[in-house]
């Protein structure tokens, strides 16, 4: 357990230093990206510019630069080039909303994904499971922004009865809270519902055909108890695990289409908006904050997965 | 020298009562089971459409709709059920659709015909779609396949570099690539890409599924690479590449043939997330992405400007899907439907 943890950590400080090296040369590689030209604006004398760089440490060698940032990032002082503002300050004003977003929608796609994919695999091959997958594979088909569009259109922008986008905060009302959300979480969780009964669904029935569930049956077991006990339970560990990985994208701006469609303040708009102004240090941030989530999930998954499952054991 | 094994053994189930048991390989009996599958077929026949459609989009420009993907037809007024009307109006409204020849599915605010720019923007979202998935399967194929044979230290590098794009958000990595490669395109050596090059958003799509298929793929073949077949071929003297590709790939060749429709159909969905972002295909070009992000930016003044593209979006990947479903049903059968009481 402890070489495990310890392997864990090294590959996942190694990971999000690439991340970081690569996130920097991205950017670092677009033509007439000079940050010091932009941020002196259109009048600028090669004086100011000059200046700027210097300032900024622009005019330093590469890996100079990037060392910079990233002391800055650790001690939490990276400003942003062009808002001038500290980066994570802002991602801490952002992160409200995105964790708003990412857990309303993980606890609707994750009930609704196991309800539908166990009556699915109950039902195999009758017409409730063959609409229910018809239903699923129309979710996994549908884009984010699309649904999120049409939902806005009918329900917010006809009908009224939702409203048109934006985030009000749980503190400062929690019924306008919940308001404003709905549609976003709906809109979010569709396309993890209809991925997870699938995969719910043909990991019950592989489970049905196994041994230990033949065995139970032969020990007099009821069939319903069967289910629950031995079926289900069994089927639901590599479900956990995804939902633990899935939620940590979400919250590492990977629901980046669903805030900008809904107009939510949230990490992944804030992302979106930094590359759009090609600002090097708040993209790198959002980035190494996204990955850092998932990297430490998936740590958390496989460490949860060995405690579910004494079968598999923590090696490599 | 057969000493590949097929992926599957041979049908261990009857088929039909009356249907030859020996000798049935195991893909013409895949073939068999999807054949039987009726709603996979026809969703598989509804992607086809959607492909010949948008392939024959010249042709339904010039003789159909008489105008091009870009022409703008801004003062031009259309004789609709006897009326007269403006193609845009004075306030800026477009047509909707007409139902007829002409602006079928109505005009967007630069008065171009919708129709003939959805089938037009559909040529390039499945090129890019096709483009990427191909990128994918090969790239992943090979990563997979050398990581899983050969292990140790090779092992080590790929399946951490796997990581690396993996554990990058997706959506992120694809507008800060988008982003940079549309401003500058892309120099590696003999390759040169220009910005709005269709095939920046492919590469780009290409690259970010890789992990997703490399790594199930280096899975098996650290599984298959202990087989007795294997041995055989060592022994026989086989070089690791002639056994990689001889022996290893026939044995892949039904989870790589899963995975063909999975990423066809994700890659065509970035692709227009991409594109509603920005990053993805650029002016002037056409795509569903585009059309649907230049549509919602006008939902009040025409809905059929974001429903069109949508629609037609969600049809060609729901067709995609749900073959890819009935496919991955016929080929694997562990994952088929056998439920014994």
């Amino acid at each position: 357990m402890g070489r495990f943890l310890l392997r864990r950590l090294l590959s996942m400080i190694v990971v999000l230093a690439a991340i970081s090296v690569l996130t920097f040369l991205i950017f670092q590689a677009i033509p007439n990206g000079d940050p010091a030209q932009r941020m002196a604006g259109r009048i600028a004398t090669p004086e100011t510019i000059a200046a700027i760089r210097k300032t900024w440490g622009f005019d330093k060698p590469l890996y100079d630069q990037y060392a910079i940032t990233m002391k800055k990032v650790f001690t939490g002082k990276v400003i942003s080039y062009t808002q001038s503002l500290n980066v994570v300050d802002e991602i801490k004003r952002d992160l409200p909303v995105t964790f708003s977003l990412a857990i309303g929608a993980g606890v609707i796609w994750l009930a609704l994904g196991i309800v539908f994919g166990v009556l699915s695999a109950l039902f195999a091959g009758r017409w409730l499971d063959r609409s229910l997958t018809v239903l699923s594979l129309t979710g996994i088909s549908m884009p984010v922004f699309f649904l999120g569009a049409v939902l806005l259109y009918f329900l917010a922008f006809k009908l009224g009865i939702f409203p048109n986008g934006g985030y009000v905060p749980l503190t400062q009302n929690p019924l306008q809270w919940l308001y404003h959300m709905i549609l976003p979480w709906f809109t979010l969780s569709v396309l993890f519902i209809g991925f997870y009964s699938r995969v719910l669904r043909s990991n019950i029935l592989d489970a049905i055909n196994e041994d230990y569930v033949r065995t139970a049956r032969a020990k007099g077991i009821s069939e319903r108890r069967v289910m629950v006990r031995h079926v289900v339970r069994n089927s639901l560990i590599p479900i956990i695990s995804l939902w633990g990985l899935d939620f940590a994208a979400v919250m590492g701006g990977g629901a980046i289409l669903t805030e900008n469609v809904f107009s939510l303040p949230g990490v992944g708009n804030f992302a979106a908006q930094s590359i759009g102004r090609l600002d090097v240090p708040p993209v790198l941030v959002v980035v190494m904050f996204g990955a850092f989530f998932v990297v430490l999930f998936s740590g958390v998954v496989d460490v949860l997965y060995a405690l579910l499952d004494p079968r598999i054991r923590l090696s490599s | 020298m057969a000493t590949t094994q097929p992926a599957q053994p041979p049908a261990a189930e009857p088929l039909d009562s009356d249907a030859p048991r020996a000798g049935i390989g195991p893909y013409r009996l895949a073939a068999t089971r999807l054949r039987r599958n009726r709603v996979a077929l026809a969703f598989g026949g509804l992607f086809l459409i959607i492909v010949l459609l948008c392939l024959l989009a010249p042709v339904y420009a010039s003789q159909i709709a008489h105008t091009t993907q870009s022409e703008n037809h801004v003062t031009d007024q259309i004789r609709v059920g006897g009326k007269l009307r403006d193609i845009v109006s004075p306030q800026g409204i477009p047509i909707g659709p007409t139902w007829h020849g002409r602006f079928l599915l109505g005009a967007d605010q630069n008065g171009r015909d919708v129709a003939v720019r959805l089938l037009y923007g559909g040529r390039n979202s499945l090129e890019i779609g096709l483009v990427a998935m191909l990128i994918t399967v090969v790239l992943a194929t090979i990563v997979g396949t050398v990581a899983g044979y050969f292990r140790g230290a090779a092992d080590a590098v790929l399946s951490r570099l796997l990581d690396l794009i993996w554990a990058y958000p997706a959506v992120l990595l694809g507008i800060a690539l988008g982003t940079s490669l549309a401003l500058g395109g892309l120099t590696v050596g003999p390759f040169s890409l220009k910005g709005n090059s269709l095939m920046v958003p492919a590469v780009i799509i290409g690259v970010v599924y890789i992990p997703y298929m490399a790594k199930p793929i280096r899975g098996q073949v650290l599984t298959l690479r202990e087989k007795d077949f294997v041995d055989a071929a060592r022994v026989q003297g086989f070089g690791p590449v002639r056994i990689m590709t001889a022996e290893l790939l026939p044995n892949l060749a039904s989870t790589i043939l899963v995975f063909v429709p999975l990423i066809l159909a994700n890659a065509i969905l970035l692709e227009a997330a991409l594109s509603y972002l920005g990053a993805g295909v650029q002016a002037p070009n056409p795509s569903w992405g585009t059309m649907i992000s230049d549509g919602i930016r006008l939902i009040p003044s025409g809905i059929h400007l974001t429903f069109v593209p949508g629609i037609m979006l969600v049809l060609c990947v729901l067709g995609i899907n749900v073959f890819g479903d009935g496919a991955r049903d016929a080929l694997d059968p562990r994952a088929k439907v056998r439920l014994e009481h």
